[in-house]
C-alpha cells in the first residue's frame, strides 16, 4: 500500500536536508522506543531536520511519493508510538531544540519541539518561572509530551501538558505548514484544532514549534514522605487532602517493593522500611507549595496531622532542596529500577476515578497472581493515573506475552467498568489499540479514523498508531 | 555522653553560581542549608546519644539567620541550640572562629551545667573548604582529636573512631573528652518528623555575645584576631583536555586509546 524509497526520492530528501542517514548509518535506536515489547522496526531512511521548513519539504516529498513517515522526539515513549512499523522515513526532530524567547508579559515561552523537558524546566527555573508539567521522564522532548498529553507528578494541582500549550506550528501530512492556537488564555473560535493535535501521537501532523504557558514559580516547596502499614490506608488518605481544601502539587503513591528496588538502584535510602515495630507497606509522597515559609509551614502541619489522623505511621518532612531531591530521586527512578532488575517488561497506565484506586489495585494484584506475573505498581494518587508493570525474569517471551495479554484483557475491562480510561499519559501508540477499541467502542474509533483521513488523506503519517489499523 | 555539635550555615552548593565578571559568589536568592558534613556529624551524635543517653547541644557562629540552621538541627535530635553572634566576631578567619567556638563551648557548659564528653564537627564546610576549624578547636581546648570519622563507638568511657583512609580505614581509640570531625556517611541523616519539627519551632535559641562569654579575649576575635589575609579570589579556569575518538571501529578506537595512554606515559 505504500511505495518504496527510490534513489531519486532519497536524492530529493538529501537536497533538502544535510542530515540524512541510510543503511548502517541509521541509529539502531530508531527501531524502538522504551517499550520494545510492542515490536521493533528499522526505518529505510532517517533524517534530522533543523527547521519547520525542512520538515515541511521532507513531508511534501513523502506525500507526493506515498512514503510512510514516523515522527520521533527523544524516543522515550512507552506505547510504541515512535516506531516506524512500515519502514519509510523516520523524522527525528530532537535537533530542533532551541528555546527561542520568553514573553514575560504574557507568561509564555516559545520553543522548538525538540527541546528536552529537563532543559525547559531548568531554563524556566533560572528565570524564576515554573513550567508546571512534570512527567517522570525528564529527558523526553516537549514536542513528545504534547503529542501524548503527558501528565506527570504535578498534574493533580497544575494539570497536564495540554493545559500549557498556547499555540503551535504544525507540518501537515501534505507538507503544508499551519499555525494553531494563539497567545491568549481563552478562545471560542471554531473547532479547537490545537487540542485535537495535542495527544494525537504524531498521527495528524508533526509539531515543530510550540508556545508554552509558564507561571511564576512558587517561592517555597516542601515534600512529605508518609509511610503507611498498607496501600489501602495510604490511598484512603488522598481524598481527605482535597476535602480539607488543601491543594498539593503532587500526591504519589508507591508500594514497598518498588521503593526498595528503586533505592537499591539510586544507592540512597530515605524511605523508612520499618517504624515503631510496624513494617511499612506503602507510602505517599506529597509535595506542597506556597509563597512564604509561614504558608508552607502551616500546610505541612495541616497535611501532616491529617495523614496521622488517617492512619499514617509517621510523617517525614523534606524541607530543604537536597532532602526534596533525595525524596523524589527514588520516585523518579522507578522505571529505570524496574528495567534494571527485569528481563521482560510490559506496562499499562490506566486512569481510574480517584476513589477507585485502592479497589482497582487490589483487583490488579489478584489478576497478576492469577496470571502468574510479577506486578509492580506506582502512580499518581491525586489523579487516579496508575503505572502497572508486568515483569518476568524466567518466562520465555512468547509465554510472557500470552500471560500479559490475558492479564490486560482482565484489567483493562475492569478499568473501563469502573469508569476509567486506557491511558492517562503514555498514549495508545501501537501497543494499546486493541484496548482503546474495547474501551471507547467502534463508533468513536470510526470518528477518530475519519478525522485522521481529513488531516492525512494518504494515511502516510505514523501508520499503525492510535486509531489507524492496517 | 554529653555531646556538642558545631555547625555552619552555608549556601546550598547545588545552587551556587559564580558571577562571571566579579568572580564572587552570587548569594542572592541562593538558599542556605546546614553544611552537609555538619549534618552527618549531628547524625553520628544523635545515634551515640540514643545508645548511651546524655544531652546533645548544637552551636553555630554566624548572623541572626543562622538560627534557622540551628532550628533544623533541633528538629532532628538536638536537645538545645545556641547561636554565637556578635559584631565583634564578624570577619573571623578559621583561627579566630575556632577560638570563639572553643570559648563558647566553655560558656555553654556553664549555662547547661554539664561537661561535654565529645565535640563533633563536619570535616569541613562546603563554602570555605579549609577543614581547619575542627582541629583548631581541639588545639584551643587542648583536647585529643580524630579527623575524618565514619563511625564512633563508645566503650568503657573511651571512644573508638573508624577513620576514613584512602585505602580502607583506621580504628583509633581515644580518651574523652575529645574532638572528632566527621565525613560523609554511608547512610543519610534522618528527616525531621511532623512532631519533632513542630517541637523544634517552639524551642528558644539563646544568642551568646561576648557579654555571655566573659573569658573571651576580643583581641583574638573578628578581623583583628585573624592573621589570614585574602589577597585575591578567582574561579579556576576550566580546561578541556579530553580527546574524542570518533572512529567507528571499536577495535581501532581501543588501540588508539592504548597508544595515547602509552604516549602520555600513563601505561
Amino acid at each position: 500500500m505504500y511505495d518504496q524509497l527510490t534513489p531519486e526520492i532519497i536524492d530529493q530528501i538529501k537536497a533538502v536536508s544535510d542530515h540524512v542517514f541510510l543503511g548502517e548509518d541509521i541509529n539502531p535506536d530508531y527501531a524502538k522506543d522504551e517499550m520494545p515489547i510492542y515490536g521493533t522496526h528499522m526505518p529505510d531512511l532517517a533524517v534530522q531536520p533543523r527547521s519547520t521548513e525542512e520538515v515541511a519539504a521532507i513531508m511534501k516529498i513523502c506525500y507526493d511519493n506515498n512514503i510512510p513517515v514516523t515522527p520521533r522526539g527523544a524516543g522515550t515513549g512507552l506505547a510504541g508510538g515512535a516506531v516506524p512499523l512500515y519502514g519509510g522515513v523516520l523524522l527525528d526532530i530532537s535537533k530542533m531544540n532551541k528555546i527561542k524567547s520568553y514573553d514575560m508579559e504574557n507568561f509564555v515561552v516559545e520553543i522548538e519541539a525538540g527541546v528536552l523537558l529537563n532543559d525547559l524546566a531548568e531554563d524556566c527555573r533560572g528565570k524564576g518561572m515554573l513550567y508546571p508539567p512534570d512527567p517522570g521522564e525528564k529527558f523526553a522532548c516537549v514536542g513528545g509530551n504534547v503529542a501524548t498529553n503527558a501528565g506527570g507528578m504535578r498534574a493533580v494541582k497544575y494539570g497536564a501538558t495540554r493545559d500549557y500549550v498556547r499555540a503551535m506550528t504544525v507540518v501537515l501530512p501534505t507538507g503544508e505548514i499551519t499555525h494553531l492556537g494563539a497567545t491568549v488564555s481563552k478562545t471560542s473560535s471554531g473547532y479547537s484544532l490545537l487540542n485535537l493535535m495535542i495527544g494525537s501521537e504524531g498521527t495528524l501532523g508533526i509539531i515543530t514549534e510550540l508556545t508554552m504557558k509558564i507561571i511564576p514559580a512558587p517561592k517555597v516547596v516542601a515534600s512529605l514522605i508518609i509511610p503507611f502499614k498498607d496501600l489501602s490506608t495510604a490511598l484512603g488518605t488522598v481524598p481527605k487532602f482535597k476535602m480539607a481544601h488543601m491543594d498539593p502539587q503532587a500526591i504519589e503513591f508507591m508500594e514497598r517493593e518498588i521503593v526498595l528496588s528503586s533505592e537499591r538502584y539510586v544507592g540512597k535510602s530515605v524511605f523508612p522500611q520499618e517504624l515503631y515495630g510496624t513494617e511499612i507497606g506503602a507510602y505517599l509522597l506529597v509535595t506542597l507549595d506556597g509563597n512564604s515559609e509561614e504558608e508552607v509551614d502551616a500546610l505541612i502541619e495541616q497535611a501532616g496531622q491529617l495523614a496521622l489522623d488517617a492512619g499514617a505511621i509517621e510523617v517525614l518532612i523534606a524541607d530543604t532542596p537536597s532532602r526534596i531531591k533525595d525524596a523524589w530521586a527514588a520516585r523518579s527512578s522507578f522505571l529505570e529500577a524496574i528495567m534494571e532488575e527485569t528481563k521482560l517488561l510490559d506496562e499499562c497506565d490506566v486512569v481510574v476515578p480517584v476513589n477507585k484506586i485502592a479497589s482497582y489495585l487490589e483487583f490488579v494484584n489478584k489478576a497478576g497472581a492469577d496470571c502468574g506475573l510479577i506486578i509492580r505498581s506506582f502512580g499518581h494518587a491525586g489523579d487516579g493515573n496508575l503505572h502497572i508493570y508486568q515483569c518476568s525474569n524466567d518466562l520465555e517471551e512468547e509465554e510472557f506475552k500470552k500471560r500479559v495479554d490475558k492479564f490486560f484483557d482482565i484489567i483493562y475491562k475492569e478499568a473501563t467498568d469502573c469508569g476509567g480510561l486506557v491511558s492517562g499519559e503514555h498514549g495508545i501508540g501501537s501497543g494499546k489499540i486493541k484496548y482503546l477499541v474495547d474501551s471507547v467502542g467502534e463508533t468513536n474509533m470510526a470518528i477518530m479514523e475519519g478525522i485522521k483521513r481529513v488531516f492525512d488523506p494518504k494515511m502516510i503519517l505514523n501508520p499503525g498508531k492510535v486509531c489507524y489499523r492496517l | 555522653m554529653n555531646i556538642c555539635v558545631c555547625i555552619k550555615q552555608v549556601p546550598d552548593t547545588n545552587e551556587i553560581k559564580v558571577d562571571p565578571v566579579t568572580h564572587t559568589l552570587i548569594r542572592k536568592g541562593v538558599p542556605s542549608i546546614v553544611n552537609p558534613f555538619d549534618m552527618y556529624a549531628q547524625e553520628v551524635g544523635v545515634r551515640l546519644k540514643e545508645r548511651s543517653g546524655g544531652r546533645l547541644v548544637v552551636i553555630s557562629m554566624g548572623p541572626g539567620q543562622a538560627a534557622q540552621a540551628l532550628r533544623s538541627c533541633l528538629a532532628v535530635g538536638a536537645d538545645a541550640a545556641y547561636l554565637i553572634s556578635s559584631r565583634s566576631f564578624g570577619g573571623s578567619d578559621t583561627l579566630a572562629t575556632s577560638y570563639i567556638l572553643s570559648e563558647s563551648i566553655k560558656a555553654v557548659e556553664e549555662k547547661e551545667g554539664l561537661k561535654f564528653d565529645l565535640i563533633l564537627c563536619g570535616k569541613q564546610a562546603t563554602d570555605g573548604d579549609t577543614a581547619q576549624v575542627g582541629p583548631e578547636i581541639a588545639e584551643h581546648l587542648d583536647l585529643p582529636q580524630v579527623t575524618y570519622a565514619l563511625d564512633i563507638i563508645e566503650k568503657d568511657g573511651e571512644i573508638q573512631v573508624k577513620r576514613e583512609q584512602d585505602a580502607g580505614y583506621d580504628m583509633i581509640s581515644t580518651t574523652l573528652p575529645a574532638v572528632v570531625t566527621v565525613v560523609k556517611l554511608p547512610y543519610e541523616p534522618r528527616y525531621p518528623t511532623l512532631k519533632t519539627r513542630m517541637e523544634a519551632k517552639k524551642k528558644e535559641i539563646p544568642v551568646l555575645t561576648e557579654a555571655e562569654i566573659p573569658a573571651i579575649d576580643l583581641a583574638m576575635c573578628g578581623l583583628k584576631g585573624s592573621p589570614t589575609r585574602v589577597k585575591k579570589t578567582y574561579s579556576p579556569v576550566r580546561e578541556k583536555q579530553g580527546v574524542k575518538l570518533s572512529g567507528k571501529d571499536p577495535v581501532q578506537a581501543a588501540n588508539e586509546v592504548v597508544r595515547l595512554l602509552a604516549g602520555a606515559k600513563l601505561l
